[in-house]
């Protein structure tokens, strides 16, 4: 994908280059690697908050369950992990040795089916994306094709991600339960658990990040992004312009759990492990408020949304751990009431233009001097 | 009357037409025929159940029983996309754009290619698109205003684009719920110019209770009471219906 004038303009090209100076050159070099590792894990959901923007921000879709496609991504990659780290060498003092550990415990003595396509890498990847992507599909199909939206909308996912935590915890042996799926150790061969891997899958998260930035800002920008703006709108007029309104809010949809769900399993590979804990109904609502603070109206803002509340989430959490779930509802607020676009409508509406102030007296000084009027700094 | 199903010439035929809310018929047993080309004109008193044909066409309001042929086609089993696509246009009464798009961006939407997810993704902006878009933003009297956002134009400059919209999808049935009311008077003229243009070769279904408007473009007049058929013809033959004087034009 070339990256144009048109395909970003001047502030989105300087946020993205800003992001990728901060990402790829500051943090890497300033940080120590927990600290790195830590980053990476709020980038993880970063990549919930892109998603959030295309379904949430351009059309107008709440999804209080995106930890559900978080979890599907992050489950079918702990899955892999979890085959490779029980191999029979690793696992012979098990009554059944070539199986998962928890599956042991819990009297299983053969794999499941559903676990078996796990063993191959390729089908792992093209899992973490279809699996979200199909359970997206049939939600959004179910839901939209029957006109529910809105609030009504919102509450279905928020109790479809609590039926799947019910669900994870319950089936302990085929998923693990409440504690997940641990212990993972190498993926393909390459042992995840080292300073220098945790370095070098930091830089692979990255490079995803902006894979899925570009991916979303192609979105927004084909006729399909101004689609989903007018639907937000005015949902009628867009049906009856000749389009069906619930395949379009269904793509939407079925975009964002894409995008969760890869964030969902760079978060296993970061972490090392995955359980029901980033699947609930407190970690979808979190997502949403870090979309929000972020500027749900904005890509950028949305990465930032992510890496800012996370960070407030790990100093505060660290001093004050009882305090923090009021500090993360006060802000929600706050950010509703007052900057409904977040910190990218304030960049926006208050900081872009003062700068914009600046530089042009800067450039009309400039200009008085110098005849072509180029600024020398 | 007409004894068994419509002939070919009828671009609409509604025969037999009921739709009840809660066991109100707002539409009770409603039948007419419109022709190519036809200009008809749907007037009535308040609650006659005029929007609720033109919302039984389009497939906003699903009929209780009766049928809807268009062309051929039964419209009362299609979703309101694919009643778009057949080529029937809806106009709605209170002018709904999209606010927050350009002029340009509101036509272009309605512009009918790439109405499917992966068309719209693909869709390009090229020079068929732009050439259209800019005759028909000229035709609507918004060719200076093509990249303004939409909640920028006044009211009567809103009702337009929502028409320009329709035209860009130039159906073969226009179906324009008072497409002059809350305009200034010089935005009517205007308005009925803008029409008058459009309305060629095109069946137009219109609700209106201007009766200068009325007279100026019907070819045909039927006049609703309570869901029903009260009088049907030229302006000159309902005018003098005693029965339409007594329920409507002589208040």
């Amino acid at each position: 994908m070339v990256i144009n004038s048109r395909f970003f303009n001047r502030s989105e090209l300087l946020g993205f280059l800003a992001l990728a100076v901060l990402l790829l050159l500051i943090l890497p070099l300033s940080l120590d690697i927990f600290r790195l590792n830590l980053v990476a894990k709020y980038l993880t959901y970063a990549f919930v908050g892109i998603g959030l923007v295309l379904c949430w921000g351009y059309g107008g879709i709440l999804s209080l369950g995106q930890g559900v496609f978080f979890g599907l991504g992050g489950y079918c990659m702990a899955m892999y992990l979890k085959l490779e780290a029980s191999s029979v060498a690793n696992t012979k003092i098990q009554s059944t040795p070539g199986i998962p550990d928890f599956m042991d415990w819990n009297q299983i003595t053969q794999l499941p089916l559903f676990w078996k396509p796990f063993h191959s890498f390729p089908v792992t990847l093209l899992a973490i994306l279809l699996v979200p992507a199909f359970f997206a599909l049939i939600i959004g199909a179910a839901m939209f094709k029957r006109r529910v939206g809105g609030v009504y909308f919102a509450i279905i996912t928020q109790a479809i991600a609590a039926i799947l935590t019910i669900l994870i915890v319950g089936q302990q042996g085929y998923t693990g339960g409440i504690n997940g799926i641990t212990d993972l150790r190498t993926l393909h061969g390459w042992d995840i658990r080292t300073d220098h891997a945790k370095f070098i899958l930091y830089f692979v998260e990255v490079v995803l990040l902006f894979g899925c930035i570009v991916a979303a800002q192609f979105i927004r920008l084909t006729k399909l992004g101004r689609i989903l703006v007018a639907m937000r709108e005015q949902e009628d007029r867009v049906r009856f312009s000749g389009y069906s309104v619930a395949n379009f809010k269904i793509f939407a949809f079925c975009a964002a759990a894409v995008f969760a769900a890869i964030g969902g399993a760079m978060f296993t590979l970061e972490v090392g492990f995955m359980s029901p804990s980033f699947v609930g109904i407190v970690p979808s609502i979190e997502m949403v408020i870090y979309t929000a603070v972020g500027g749900r109206m904005s890509i950028f803002g949305a990465v930032w949304g992510a890496l800012l509340v996370n960070f407030a989430k790990t100093s505060l959490s660290e001093s004050f751990p009882q305090l923090w779930l009021f500090g993360l509802g006060a802000l929600f607020i706050a950010v509703v009431l007052a900057f409904p676009n977040g910190l990218a409508g304030v960049w926006a509406d208050h900081i872009q233009p003062r700068i914009d102030r600046l530089l042009a007296s800067r450039r009309s000084k400039s200009a008085g001097l110098v005849a072509d009027g180029a600024p020398a700094e | 009357m007409l004894v068994g199903h419509q002939p070919k010439d009828f671009l609409l035929a509604v025969s037999g037409l009921t739709v009840s809310f809660d066991g109100f018929k707002a539409v009770n047993d409603l039948s007419f025929y419109v022709e190519e080309n036809e200009i008809r004109v749907i007037i009535g008193p308040n609650g006659a159940g005029k929007t609720t044909v033109l919302d039984l066409i389009c497939g906003k309001t699903r009929a209780t029983s009766g049928s809807i042929q268009f062309r051929g086609q039964e419209l009362t089993r299609l979703r309101e996309n694919e009643i778009v696509q057949a080529g029937v246009g809806r106009k709605f009464q209170t002018p709904s754009v999209f606010e927050d798009l350009t002029v340009f961006e509101n036509l272009e939407i309605s512009y009918p290619r790439g109405r499917t997810v992966f068309g719209s993704l693909t869709f390009q902006r090229d020079d068929a698109v732009k050439q259209r878009v800019e005759e028909v933003a000229e035709m609507i009297f918004l060719k200076d205003r093509l990249n303004t956002y939409a909640d920028q134009l006044s009211h009567g400059q809103k009702q337009w684009l929502e028409i320009g919209m329709l035209l860009i999808q130039d159906p073969d049935l226009l179906m324009l719920d008072e497409p002059v009311a809350g305009m200034s008077v010089s935005e009517r003229a205007k308005t009925a110019e803008l029409l008058n243009r459009i309305i060629k070769d095109r069946s137009v279904l219109v609700i209106e209770h201007d009766m200068k408007f009325v007279e100026d473009i019907a070819h045909k007049v039927t006049v609703l009471h309570q869901g029903q058929i009260l009088s049907e013809g030229t302006m000159e033959h309902v005018k003098n219906d005693p029965k339409v004087i007594e329920v409507y034009l002589g208040h």
